[in-house]
């Protein structure tokens, strides 16, 4: 709690100062010693003496509980039927079961806290070091780190060991990616590399206020020399080592805490995931508020038909049943009011505590099977599923949209470099045995022009030597080819965030036995690039004090000081780098996404490429092109001073940054471009029909280019040869002035053909696979978002509607070039559209974290791209093809357990209170209740509670084989089938019906009381023990009925349970129990079975409630099996049309218009 | 346990989690040797939830059956039932007296401490002689026995001869806890209102008045008689000194230990007192007052014939609109007579017979049609 109050306070206004080492700084500017959080982590929520409070008051803010503590104050203090102990005891054991897990889990958390905080760190004093815990850290210290340590908090990287001021860092406990980061110590600072040095320096740091995105820092250091004026530096990301993160490489760093304890990013980040809730819940309450009604209704009822019969005194108080003096004396209206209040604990039952106990232990239970499923684990990572919540289990069968990213996700994200293009002249390693399009091994002709492959060019290469430097003489093209080819491949040497890693501490992503290093970069693109270059002769050799080296082909070293790297972000889709030759030349390359370097490159230049880059892009290569610019020193100078601007720069940083480098990245010339292959993901196409089959429409939100992801598409069988096309892409919308409006006849134009052209489907058809045409709708983000966020605000937004419309008729869509932000828009649109449809996101990289968190199931592959995305996710697999089992099986059984399991609570407790209200007719409405105490509280505690939860834990209606292999099945649970208002009607009546009958079949039995063989009567707590045992025999039975998957253990939990039942009978009155006040029970049970008509009656009784049911099963398995055979035709003749079209999973298929 | 079982299951698992399983064991144990954790889950039946399992289908085939055998078993319980409840005799006679020809209107206003009691008698015939062994039951109508305040309104461990319970009874007896500052003994609703009519049955036979032997023991429960019921205890078997310091119920003549002159009938165990404790489920009910054995099996236990019922009318019920009753039953081995269950199970046997003729007609044609149906299909 006071972490959010301490990092609120400041709420982000202006800056923050760090005196380093709290030395003051010469010139004190009035500067307020500001206060901060100490370095402690609280990541638990109790401490040993708020616990109970505080845990009792989070349980009781849940409606349920409250509810039943309600009930259980009114019992303790009105004069109610029941003891308090019989709403009591079920609330205590769900509070202190709930308290014992919740206190558990706190305690752990305190463990790994204290683990945290007690921690030894050294810290800088009085140039010593001194050994602190490391909570103790305050902001300002100055704290040194050793290799394979943890930072304790958010450092400003001062110096480090290594004489360049960089270290290695790796967030993987951050943000689960396990490559190392570069960081780089502020320039002045390098030299402090010992505790003497570091204590002498007097430097003030001012940075924003903590916020927690981890990727975002601006800051500036001052620096106070002995005598010169001071320095000022900007400090950026780059310089900011955070909590959490561990050193690597590097002996060790010095660096002074900015942000400690709960201010750190790391806690900011902490904040829990808001709760998602399923619908399942949302139809238990909507149940919940139906049996609150029933049990109103119930209470006024019997309140009223009280009054109305007591009116007549002799009633109200005949002679031989007198109130006491107390009760007489009570006001009316307030007795009126107690009689309700009774009335209502006397009902309560109605509404159970147990079914929240039960559904919770079943969804946490049952949240196992997936984690336990070996089909789901994956070899290769040696890892199986991960269950981040146990709440959705249910809604995984309940999908209808399931939106997937692709890279990662649909295809391996393992990338190959494939083929490059140079001046529009192709060049190709190898000839991928996948590709059928292409011939195998040997010179490709293309264009006729020239006839590259690699012997050639590298004999070409060995001969003709020439210098970037000289070929970059002339400005314009053209150059001679061999250096064109060669000026490409050290762009693709240069242009990049690669690091070596030495072999053997291999932790990287990409492993080579033969080689001493291994290659590890943030993205494989990167890895694929360098590793294509290296297969051509230019292999890049590593980062030295800024100096790049690279090996080119005759074994030479080259080395290229760095000057600036221009980073990656995903809205430019480009990066750059700014090195200088040996030979004092000043070059500029850049690579990016076709679309944003074209329009930065001479226009001449790009039609050969683009030819290239598009057949590329169709089959389903990421292309990336790489262009270059020559940098006179007057141009570098200009650049160089507004990058360290703009880098300075406190506020606005960004928007600076962006800006120069779109300066800076301008008039380039394009020298080619690559193709990396990204393998598809086995068994894709198949899961994706699956899915289709089971009706759920698969979208695809991708960043990629359209082409590539069409044709992935394609290849994945997400579109199909016969699929209509329906493109609303900047290619069908123009890049005129009137594009809204041809967007808009567009759209309307789609609207036609699939909405008003179409006759409209009855009914049942409408998630039916058969759809006469299919259609697939291709959008980009910029056509979304022109779409989504109209220029004009006039009528619009019919179009945003018109375009659901279309969306909803198709059955795959692609949405390419999405930024982050944008799939998420897209998913809470689906989400939020009429009948509010189940969506699934599913996602491997950081970039679907956005749309993870949005859709109501999100799921994380556990890729390459980190472990961002699984952090996130509800549930985390290692492959797509589980979600085929995920969804059709583990959703599917989820489902109907638990859908199975609301049900039955309710109907349970309504054949359990149903006879006690209508015994309330019969004892003047005096609230007398029917059973027991003590079968009042043990019924759903202990008689009726454990079939249900083996039930819902083990029940396979139909088997997970089926399940898998025959997607239609799906459809079935769909659109929350089970807990919709018909079948709840159904089970409620249900319920009803079979109270009545346990309630006036006994009556009528006891018409006459004298029922054993000796003439002696019953009295009425032998009439509730009979009703009571036809109960539990009924609903124990009834769910016998029901289940389909009779393991041993739901043979030992059902017949166990009757047996308990039986047993505790005997016992609970067999027994004078001196803690009791009334004997009620004493021998009842017992004298119940010596009469033969009570067996007769109990049985007779038990058959009639599961009348209805069996007959029911019996005229549905007729009806079933005569709609079967009319059914069968069909879908097996789809089945054959599915496995003739399938194709080989890793085959890219080419299409062309 | 789940694990075990699960172990267990392995060797004779199923085919499809059985080819996983060398696999799964070569990777546990190279992880066992090189002390790598493979988190590989585990092969087990229970774990990949392929537990052995019997998977019942109810078709129509295997219920329809089942309908026709249920019918065939429940019609002739259903008959042995009605059959048994019909050779039941029974006669009830009404007492209450709010008829003004009733002999017993003269005591309708009766008070409780009317002395000496007001006495009535009404004279009736059996048309058929009882054969076997005769329950006489009272029977009283709209009297509340159920009604919550009433229920509890007593003191079990008092009735079960606690000593200290004796002396201050429980709190749910008020208002019938103390009088004049004098714990009552029993205390409580149920033993005030405790019915204290005296019934009493005499042959007439040619004006001569035959009184026919009452037994008074026996009617109530064994378990209630010598367990849940006693009398307090104390030095020497004087009932008298053992209620000492407390008084009688309100409405009761005479108190507790001077309710029979039998010792093993008296104070707590007093079977009509048991039997008056044992609350009753409906308002309308009965309870056992006397029995009347059979003699010899030469002679029926009440001949047909004209009787005479001698009431000693103390017990007010008309003032709740209540209504008294004698009932002579014989019993059976299912009770007293009751036809509710016999054509219970009748109907519901009939009906199952019914609908297992129609669904199985139902079934035969869709059967046949589905077979036939396929091709035009």
């Amino acid at each position: 709690m006071w972490s959010v109050w301490c990092a609120g306070e400041e709420k982000r206004v202006g800056t923050r100062t760090v005196l380093v080492g709290h030395r003051p700084v010469p010139d004190t500017e009035a500067c307020l010693a500001q206060k901060f959080c100490d370095n402690r982590i609280v990541s638990s929520k109790y401490t040993l003496w708020n616990f109970l409070p505080k845990n009792l008051f989070e349980q009781f803010r849940r409606i349920a509980n409250f509810y039943f503590l309600i009930i259980f104050l009114v019992q303790v203090i009105v004069d109610t039927p029941t003891s308090p102990v019989t709403s009591g005891l079920p609330l205590f054991f769900v509070i202190t079961v709930t308290a014992i897990k919740q206190g558990y889990e706190d305690w752990l958390r305190h463990r790994a806290d204290n683990e945290v905080n007690k921690s030894n760190v050294f810290v800088v004093e009085n140039a010593k070091q001194v050994r602190k815990e490391s909570e103790k850290i305050k902001v300002g210290d100055i704290v040194e780190v050793k290799a394979d340590e943890t930072f304790p908090c958010d450092l400003i990287f001062l110096a480090s060991s290594s004489t360049d001021g960089t270290c290695y860092v790796t967030t993987a406990s951050l943000d689960g990616e396990s490559n190392f980061k570069t960081h780089y110590a502020v320039r002045d600072t390098t030299v402090l590399c010992t505790d003497e040095a570091i204590d002498t320096l007097t430097a003030t740091i001012e940075c924003e206020q903590p916020q927690p995105d981890l990727y975002k820092f601006v800051g500036r250091i001052i620096i106070y020399g002995s005598n010169q004026e001071p320095v000022a530096r900007s400090l950026g990301p780059e310089n900011l080592l955070l909590k959490g993160a561990t050193l690597k490489n590097t002996k060790k760093i010095y660096g002074v805490a900015v942000y400690t304890g709960m201010e750190t990013k790391m806690a900011l980040n902490y904040q829990g995931k808001s709760q998602k809730r399923s619908a399942v819940e949302k139809s238990i309450n909507a149940f919940l508020i139906v049996y609150l009604c029933i049990l109103l209704g119930k209470a006024t009822v019997c309140t009223t038909l009280k009054y109305v019969w007591q009116s007549n005194p002799f009633n109200d108080e005949p002679w031989y049943n007198e109130k006491t003096k107390k009760e007489r004396d009570t006001f009316k209206v307030l007795r009126m009011f107690t009689d309700f209040l009774s009335f209502m604990v006397l009902f309560n039952f109605i509404i159970p505590v147990s079914m929240y106990v039960t559904v919770e232990m079943q969804k946490f239970l049952g949240s196992f099977f997936i984690s336990w499923d070996k089909e789901m684990f994956d070899e290769e990572i040696q890892e199986g599923a991960l269950v981040n919540t146990s709440d959705l289990n249910e809604e995984l069968g309940q999908v209808e949209y399931v939106f997937t990213d692709k890279t990662g996700t649909l295809t391996e994200n393992s990338m190959e470099f494939i083929e490059c293009c140079i001046d529009g002249h192709k060049y190709r390693d190898r000839v991928s045995e996948l590709d059928g399009f292409s011939q195998p091994d040997g010179p490709l002709k293309y264009y006729g022009r020239a006839e590259k492959v690699r012997d050639v060019l590298i004999d070409g290469c060995q001969g003709l030597w020439l210098r970037v430097a000289c070929s970059c003489n002339e400005p314009s093209l053209p150059y001679p080819a061999q250096s064109r080819e060669e000026l490409f491949l050290r762009a693709l040497c240069l242009c990049h965030t690669v690091q070596i890693k030495e072999a053997d501490q291999v932790d990287g992503l990409v492993a080579h036995p033969e080689r001493k290093y291994t290659y590890i970069s943030s993205s494989p693109d990167e890895i694929a690039l360098v590793k294509g270059a290296e297969k051509y002769g230019f292999t890049f050799l590593g980062l030295e004090n800024n100096f790049m080296k690279i090996r080119n082909q005759k074994n030479e070293t080259e080395m290229y000081q760095l000057l600036h790297v221009l980073n990656f972000d995903p809205v430019r889709r480009r990066m750059s780098v700014i090195v200088r030759a040996s030979t004092g030349k000043l070059l500029l390359f850049c690579k990016g996404a076709d679309s944003s370097i074209f329009p930065r490159v001479q226009q001449e230049e790009i039609q050969q490429t683009k030819v290239h880059v598009d057949r590329n892009a169709m089959d389903g290569y990421r292309t990336l092109c790489v262009a270059f610019k020559e940098l006179t020193e007057k141009e570098y100078d200009r650049i160089d001073r507004q990058l360290n601007e703009a880098k300075m720069a406190l506020q606005d940083r960004e928007e600076k940054m962006a800006k120069v480098f779109d300066d800076t990245e301008a008039d380039m010339h394009l020298i080619g471009a690559t193709a990396v292959e990204d393998r598809l993901q086995e068994q894709l196409a198949e899961t994706i029909e699956a899915l289709h089959a089971a009706g759920m429409k698969v979208w695809v939100l991708t960043g990629d280019k359209m082409e590539t992801a069409k044709s992935t598409c394609y290849a994945c069988r997400l579109f199909q040869t016969s699929t209509e096309l329906l493109e609303l892409t900047a290619r069908t919308v123009g890049e005129s002035e009137r594009k809204e409006d041809r967007l808009h006849e567009l759209l309307l134009e789609y609207h036609k053909k699939l909405i008003q052209d179409i006759p409209k489907n009855r009914g049942g058809l409408k998630r039916s696979w058969t759809l006469s045409q299919e259609y697939g709708l291709i959008i980009d983000g910029s056509t979304l978002s022109l779409i989504l966020n109209p220029s004009q605000d006039s009528g619009s937004s019919n179009y945003k509607s018109i375009f659901l419309q279309i969306c909803l008729k198709c059955t795959a869509v692609l949405c390419c070039r999405m930024a982050p932000l944008q799939k998420a828009q897209i998913v809470r649109m689906v989400k939020n559209t009429k009948g509010s449809p189940i969506t699934l996101s599913i996602g491997d990289g950081a970039n679907d974290v956005s749309m993870i968190l949005e859709a109501h199931v999100g799921i994380g592959i556990k890729g390459k791209e980190g472990r961002q995305a699984s952090r996130n996710s509800d549930y985390a697999v290692p492959k797509f093809k589980h979600l085929r089992k995920l969804l059709l099986a583990h959703g599917h059984l989820y489902y109907v357990r638990i859908a199975h399991l609301v049900q039955y609570f309710f109907y349970k407790n309504l054949c359990f209170i149903l006879p006690q209200f209508l015994y309330q007719f019969f004892c003047g409405f005096s609230q007398q209740p029917l059973y027991d105490a003590a079968y009042l509280t043990m019924y759903n505690i202990c008689f009726t509670s454990l079939p249900i939860l083996a039930y819902s834990l083990l029940e396979q209606h139909i088997s997970i084989d089926t399940l898998t292999s025959d997607p239609q099945l799906y459809m079935k649970v769909s659109d929350n089938a089970m807990l919709q208002w018909r079948p709840f009607l159904y089970w409620t009546f249900l319920g009803a019906f079979e109270g009545l009958v346990f309630f006036f079949g006994v009556y009528f039995l006891f018409q006459n009381s004298s029922l054993e063989d000796n003439g002696k009567v019953f009295g009425n707590w032998t009439f509730g023990t009979i009703v009571f045992t036809v109960l539990v025999f009924t609903v124990t039975l009834k769910l016998a009925l029901d289940t389909r998957f009779w393991t041993w253990m739901n043979h030992f939990v059902i017949w166990g349970s009757l047996a308990f039942y039986v047993f505790f009978s005997f016992f609970w009155g067999g027994v004078i129990w001196p803690f009791l006040k009334q004997q009620r029970m004493y021998f009842v049970f017992a004298h119940m079975l010596t009469s033969v008509s009570t067996w007769l009656a109990i049985i007779l009784l038990i058959f009639i409630s599961l009348f209805p049911e069996i007959l029911l099963i019996v005229l549905k398995n007729i009806k079933e099996k005569n709609h079967q055979v009319t059914k069968r035709l069909p879908s097996s003749g789809t089945s054959t049309i599915f496995m003739l079209s399938q194709t080989s999973s890793n085959h890219s298929f080419s299409w062309s218009e | 346990m789940a694990v075990n079982y699960s172990a267990k299951e392995e060797a004779d698992g199923h085919p499809s989690g059985g080819v996983g399983v060398p696999g799964g064991g070569a990777v546990g144990g190279g992880g066992g040797a090189g002390a790598v954790k493979t988190r590989k889950p585990d092969n087990t039946a229970f774990k990949q939830q392929r537990l052995p399992a019997w998977q019942p289908i109810l078709t129509a085939g295997t219920v329809l059956p089942a309908f026709f055998i249920i019918g065939l078993i429940f019609i002739p319980i259903g008959i042995g039932i009605f059959v048994t409840s019909n050779n039941i005799r029974e006669y009830e006679i009404d007492y209450t007296g709010t008829e003004p020809s009733s002999p017993c209107n003269k005591c309708l206003n009766v008070s409780w401490d009317s002395t000496p009691p007001c006495t009535c008698t009404i004279n009736f015939t059996l048309e058929h002689s009882f054969e076997s062994n005769v329950f006489m039951y009272y029977g009283l109508s709209n009297f509340y026995q159920n009604h919550r305040r009433y229920v509890k309104s007593r003191d079990d461990s008092q009735l079960n001869g606690d000593n200290s319970s004796l002396l201050n009874p429980s709190k749910e007896c008020e208002p019938y806890r103390t009088n004049e500052d004098k714990p009552i003994a029993p205390c409580g609703a149920i033993a005030n209102s405790m019915f204290n009519d005296t019934l009493e049955l005499y042959r007439i036979d040619n004006d001569t008045r035959t009184p026919i032997t009452l037994i008074k023991k026996g009617i109530a429960w064994w378990t209630d008689k010598n367990v849940k019921f006693r009398n307090p205890t104390g030095d020497g078997n004087n009932l008298t000194a053992l209620f000492q310091g407390t008084t009688k119920p309100v409405n009761w003549p005479k108190p507790v230990y001077m309710l029979d002159s039998e010792p093993d009938n008296n104070g707590f165990i007093n079977e009509d007192f048991i039997v008056w404790m044992r609350t009753a489920a409906l308002p309308t009910f009965r309870k056992l007052y006397r029995l009347i054995e059979r003699k010899n099996s030469f002679q029926p236990t009440l001949q047909a014939g004209k009787y005479s019922l001698d009431i000693a009318y103390n017990y007010p019920v008309h003032s709740f609109d209540g209504r008294k009753r004698m009932i002579l039953s014989t019993i059976s081995w299912m009770g007293g007579k009751n036809p509710f269950l016999g054509i219970a199970y009748i109907t519901v046997g009939s009906i199952c017979f019914f609908l297992g003729v129609v669904l199985l007609f139902i079934h035969h044609k869709y059967g046949n049609r589905n077979t036939s149906a396929d091709i035009p299909n």
